[in-house]
C-alpha cells in the first residue's frame, strides 16, 4: 500500500507537471524510449539538456550585454535553445523562447532582455521540478512507465 | 561478338522468381540478407537501415539516436557536418539515409544536403525547430527528401525508410529513360508490399555495386539493372522483320515484342532498341530530322548545367573512371566543368575523361539507344553533312560540361565507385532529367537537385544533332550523375554503351570535327572499334563543333558525357581517330577539345587529362567488356574496340556497323550507319 501510495504521489507529481504546462507530450515520447536497456534514459537526457543549455544561456547573456543588440545572433542562439528545450518537452521554456524570438524580430531590446529573464526562470524552475521528480520516481521499468502513462492519460482527461 | 543468337541476357533473371524480387535477390546475393531469394526475401527491411544523424545539439542527437535504435535502425551520430561528410565519403555505401539538422554552426544544413546529394546521392531528411514555410521550401528546393519539425517524434522516424526505397526506385527509372519506365519499374518493384525487400535489396544492391565495382558483373545482379539484352544479329533481324512488318511508323515496342516472340525480351528492351534503330535509320536517311530531335533535347541545355557542379563531384570521377570516352572527355569535361561548374564544383580536376564516363554510364542505361546514338554520331562525324543535321541546335553545352565536371571531380574515385554514386545520385535526382531532355535542362539549373543539373539536356541536344544520338544524350545525361552511375553499374547493357559512343565525344566541343574524321565504324568494323570508340566519340564532338561552334563547348561537355558512353562502346578500339581527326591533336580525347578549343578549348585544356581519358575510355572498355558499366577505375586501357561493339549488342552492332561501314565508307555517315543504329531515335529518348 505504501508503495501504491508512493506511486500515486509520484504519478500526481508527474501529472501536475503536465497539467501546469511544464512538460508536454514530447516528454512522454522520451519516457517511451526508456526501456530496460536504457532504464534512466529520461533522466540522462534531461541532465544532458541542462548541461548543454547552460552553455547556450551563457551565450545569450553575453550577446545581451553587447549593445546594440545583435538580434540575428540572438535569434540564432535562441533558435538552438528552443530546439533543445522542445526536444525534452520543456513546454514553458519553449514558449518563452518563442516570445523571445518575437522580440528579436521586432528588434525590441527591452523586450528581449525581459523575456530572457523569464526564459531563465522557467528553465530553472523546470530543472528543480524534474530533479525532484527523478529522485522520487521509481526506476524506470516498463511497468512503472506504463502505469505513469496510464495515469497521465487519465489525468489529462480531466 | 556476337554473342550468338539473340540471347537475352537477363541478369535479373538470375533469380527468376518474382521479377521484382529477382534483382533483389540477386543483388542481395551478397547483401545482407536482403532479398534472399526470390520473393521470399525475409522482410527485414527496414530494419537495419543505416542512418546517419547530424545535429549539433547533443540532446537532440541522443534522443534521435535512441528513437532510431528503437526503430531497429543502425544509427551513427555526429554533431558536425564535416565529420558527417567524411563518414559518408569514407563509407561510400555505408549509409542509406541521412538526417540532418538545418541549423548547424560549422556548416549550413542545406549545404551539407547539397554535398550529399552530389557526392553520394543519398536521401537526406532535414530537421529543424523552425517550421516556417520559407525554410521548409528551402529544404525542398535543395533536394531534401523530407523535412521534420522538431521536436521529432518517433513516429516520424519510423517511416524514413520510404525515402530510401523511393530513391532507389527512381534511380532505376532513370536508368531507363528510354525504355518504358513502367515496364521497368514493375519488375523491379512490384509494389511496395514487398518494398521492404526491395528497399533492402536496393541497399544491398547498391552496396554490392559499390563493392563489386571493380569487377564483377555486378551489373547484372546487384542492382536493379534491367536485364541485359544482347542484340545479336539474329535477334536484330527478327526485330527488323517485325518492324518492317508493322511498318516503321506503326512499329511500337509492344507489337514488335509480340511479333518477335522472344522469351525473356521485355518491352523495354525493344523500346530502347527501337529508339536506336530509328536513330540509325534517320542517320541513314541523311539525318535531316535531327532538328526535331534536337529541339526536344536542346530544350534546356543550361538546365543541366546548373547542376553540373553537383555532378562534378560525382560524376567526374565516375566519368573519369570510365574514361573510355577518353577522347573527348577531357575536353568536354573541362568544358562542362568550366561552364557548368561555376558553382560548386568540388575540386574537380580538369575534365579529363570523366565526362566520358558519364556518357558511358548513360549509354548503359540505354543500352541500345546509346549505342546507336553514338554510332550515329560517329557516322555523322564522318559525314559532315550528317553532322550538320545533328547538331543544329545542340544546346548541349550543358551536358557535356556537366559531365566533365562531374567526372572531373570524381576523378580520383575509381570509376566504379563513382558509378555507384552516380547511379545513385542520378537515380535520385535526375530522374526527371533523363526523361525530359528539355525539362531536364531547367531542372538542372535549379539547384534543387544538384544532380539534376547534370542532366543537362545538352546531351540530348547533342544527341539529336548527332542524329539521334542526342536522344541518348539526354537520357543519359539527365541523371548524368545517376545515369552514369547507372550505366556503370548497369553496364550490363553495354549495348547502350555503344550508343553512348554516339555521344558526341568527338565533338562535344566541336562536333564538326567529326566530319572530317572518317567515319570509322564505331563499332565493329574495326575502324570503329579501334578508332571509333574513342574517336567516334570524340569526333562527334567535332561534328558538333562545326555545327554548333558556340555551343560546342557545352556540347563538348555533354558529349563528353555522351561520348563517354559511346566512348565506352566505341572507344574500345581506341580507334577514335576517325572523328577526332579534325582537331584531334595528339590526343584523341583532346581532339574533341581542340576543336572546341576555339570555343571550349580552354575548358578542356585546363585539366583535361588525356591520360585520364584513357582511363576512362579504358575503363569503359573494360566496362563494356563486362557489359557492366562499372567502370573500373581507370585502369582500363584496353580500349578494345571489339569490346565495344560487343557490349552493345555485340553481334548486332558489329553486324550493322560492318554493313554500314562499308556502305558508308564513302559517305559520311558510314560510321554512322553503323552506329546509327545505335542512335536511338532521339525523340524517343527524351520521353
Amino acid at each position: 500500500m505504501d508503495q501504491n501510495h508512493m506511486k500515486k504521489q509520484i504519478n500526481s507529481a508527474r501529472n501536475s507537471l503536465f497539467q501546469q504546462g511544464y512538460l508536454d507530450e514530447q516528454f512522454i515520447q522520451l519516457e517511451d524510449l526508456q526501456d530496460d536497456a536504457n532504464p534512466n534514459f529520461v533522466e540522462e537526457i534531461v541532465t544532458l539538456f541542462y548541461s548543454d543549455s547552460t552553455r547556450l544561456i551563457r551565450n545569450i547573456e553575453t550577446a545581451l550585454d553587447n549593445y546594440p543588440l545583435d538580434f540575428c545572433k540572438l535569434d540564432d542562439y535562441m533558435h538552438q535553445f528552443k530546439g533543445s528545450s522542445s526536444s525534452i518537452g520543456a513546454k514553458k521554456v519553449k514558449d518563452e523562447c518563442s516570445q523571445f524570438q518575437e522580440c528579436c524580430k521586432a528588434r525590441n531590446t527591452e523586450g528581449c532582455i525581459g523575456i530572457f529573464r523569464q526564459v531563465k526562470h522557467e528553465h530553472a524552475t523546470l530543472k528543480r521540478k524534474l530533479e525532484t521528480y527523478f529522485q522520487v520516481s521509481p526506476s524506470n521499468s516498463l511497468e512503472n512507465r506504463h502505469t505513469l502513462q496510464r495515469n497521465t492519460q487519465l489525468c489529462a482527461a480531466d | 561478338m556476337n554473342l550468338g543468337g539473340g540471347q537475352v541476357v537477363n541478369k535479373q533473371s538470375v533469380m527468376p522468381s518474382s521479377s521484382g524480387a529477382s534483382w533483389k535477390s540477386t543483388a542481395a546475393g551478397g547483401s545482407g540478407g536482403g532479398g534472399g531469394g526470390d520473393g521470399g526475401v525475409p522482410d527485414q527491411f527496414p530494419a537495419g537501415l543505416r542512418v546517419l544523424v547530424v545535429d549539433d545539439d547533443p540532446t537532440c542527437l541522443m534522443i534521435l539516436e535512441k528513437m532510431l535504435r528503437n526503430c531497429n535502425y543502425e544509427v551513427t551520430k555526429c554533431n558536425r557536418a564535416e565529420v558527417a561528410l567524411s563518414f559518408l565519403r569514407e563509407n561510400k555505401n555505408g549509409f542509406d539515409v541521412v538526417i540532418s539538422d538545418v541549423h548547424m554552426p560549422d556548416m549550413d544544413g542545406f549545404k551539407l544536403l547539397e554535398h550529399i546529394g552530389i557526392e553520394m546521392d543519398l536521401p537526406v531528411i532535414m530537421m529543424s525547430a523552425d517550421d516556417s514555410k520559407s525554410v521548409v521550401m528551402k529544404g525542398v528546393t535543395h533536394g531534401a527528401c523530407d523535412y521534420l519539425i522538431k521536436p521529432v517524434r518517433i513516429e516520424a522516424l519510423r517511416n524514413i525508410w520510404q525515402h530510401v526505397v523511393r530513391k532507389r526506385k527512381h534511380e532505376w527509372k532513370d536508368f531507363e529513360p528510354s525504355a518504358s519506365a513502367d515496364e521497368q519499374k514493375p519488375p523491379e518493384e512490384p509494389d511496395y508490399s514487398s518494398s521492404a525487400n526491395e528497399g533492402h535489396n536496393w541497399k544491398n544492391t547498391k552496396r554490392r555495386k559499390d563493392e563489386d565495382d571493380e569487377g564483377e558483373d555486378r551489373d547484372d545482379s546487384s542492382s536493379l539493372k534491367k536485364p541485359r539484352v544482347v542484340w545479336s544479329v539474329e535477334l536484330h533481324q527478327q526485330f527488323v522483320a517485325a518492324v518492317n512488318q508493322l511498318g516503321i511508323d506503326k512499329a511500337v515496342p509492344k507489337k514488335i515484342l509480340e511479333l518477335m516472340n522472344v522469351p525473356g525480351l521485355t518491352r523495354e528492351n525493344v523500346a530502347s532498341h527501337l529508339q536506336k534503330y530509328r536513330l540509325y535509320l534517320r542517320r541513314l536517311s541523311g539525318s535531316q530530322h535531327p532538328g526535331g530531335m534536337n529541339a526536344s533535347f536542346m530544350g534546356g541545355p543550361d538546365a543541366g548545367y546548373g547542376s553540373i557542379s553537383s555532378l562534378n563531384g560525382l560524376d567526374l570521377q565516375a566519368l573519369a573512371a570510365s574514361g573510355q570516352l577518353g577522347q573527348l572527355p577531357p575536353q568536354s569535361l573541362a568544358t562542362l566543368q568550366a561552364a557548368a561548374l561555376g558553382r560548386s564544383t568540388n575540386s574537380k580536376s580538369p575534365i579529363s575523361a570523366p565526362v566520358i564516363d558519364q556518357r558511358n554510364i548513360f549509354s548503359f542505361e540505354n543500352p541500345k539507344s546509346r549505342y546507336t546514338e553514338v554510332q550515329s554520331q560517329h557516322l555523322t562525324n564522318s559525314s559532315s553533312s550528317k553532322q550538320m543535321n545533328l547538331l543544329p541546335g545542340i544546346p548541349t553545352n550543358m551536358e557535356p560540361k556537366q559531365f566533365v565536371s562531374l567526372q572531373h571531380q570524381s576523378g580520383q574515385h575509381s570509376f566504379g565507385s563513382i558509378n555507384n554514386q552516380v547511379l545513385i545520385q542520378m537515380g535520385g535526382q535526375s530522374q526527371s532529367q533523363s526523361h525530359s531532355h528539355s525539362h531536364s535542362h531547367s531542372q538542372g539549373q535549379s539547384n534543387t537537385n544538384p544532380h539534376h543539373g547534370l542532366r543537362p539536356p545538352v546531351l540530348s541536344s547533342e544527341m539529336l544533332t548527332r542524329g539521334g544520338v542526342v536522344d541518348m544524350a539526354t537520357t543519359v545525361y539527365n541523371p548524368v550523375v545517376s545515369q552514369a552511375s547507372s550505366l556503370v553499374d548497369f553496364s550490363m547493357n553495354h549495348k547502350n554503351d555503344s550508343s553512348g559512343s554516339s555521344y558526341p565525344l568527338g565533338g562535344s566541343l566541336g562536333i564538326p570535327n567529326l566530319a572530317s574524321a572518317t567515319p570509322t565504324p564505331l563499332q565493329g568494323d574495326g575502324n570503329l572499334d579501334t578508332k571509333v570508340p574513342r574517336r567516334g566519340i570524340v569526333s562527334s564532338y567535332d561534328i558538333f563543333n562545326d555545327i554548333n561552334p558556340s555551343g560546342i563547348r557545352e556540347w563538348g561537355l555533354q558529349d563528353v558525357g555522351m561520348t563517354f558512353d559511346s566512348a565506352q562502346h566505341t572507344m574500345q578500339g581506341g580507334s577514335g581517330p576517325v572523328l577526332l581527326q579534325h582537331n584531334r591533336s595528339s590526343e584523341r580525347e583532346m581532339g574533341g577539345q581542340n576543336r572546341n578549343s576555339t570555343s571550349g578549348k580552354a575548358i578542356f585544356s585546363p585539366g583535361v587529362e588525356t591520360g585520364s581519358h584513357r582511363n576512362v575510355g579504358q575503363q569503359r572498355n573494360s566496362y563494356v567488356a563486362e557489359n557492366s558499366l562499372r567502370v573500373k577505375a581507370e585502369d582500363g586501357s584496353s580500349h578494345n574496340n571489339t569490346l565495344y561493339p560487343e557490349q552493345y549488342g555485340d553481334d548486332l552492332l558489329a553486324a550493322i556497323l560492318k554493313q554500314h561501314h562499308q556502305q558508308q565508307q564513302q559517305g559520311v555517315g558510314q560510321s554512322e550507319t553503323e552506329f546509327g543504329f545505335d542512335g536511338y531515335a532521339m525523340d524517343n529518348l527524351p520521353a
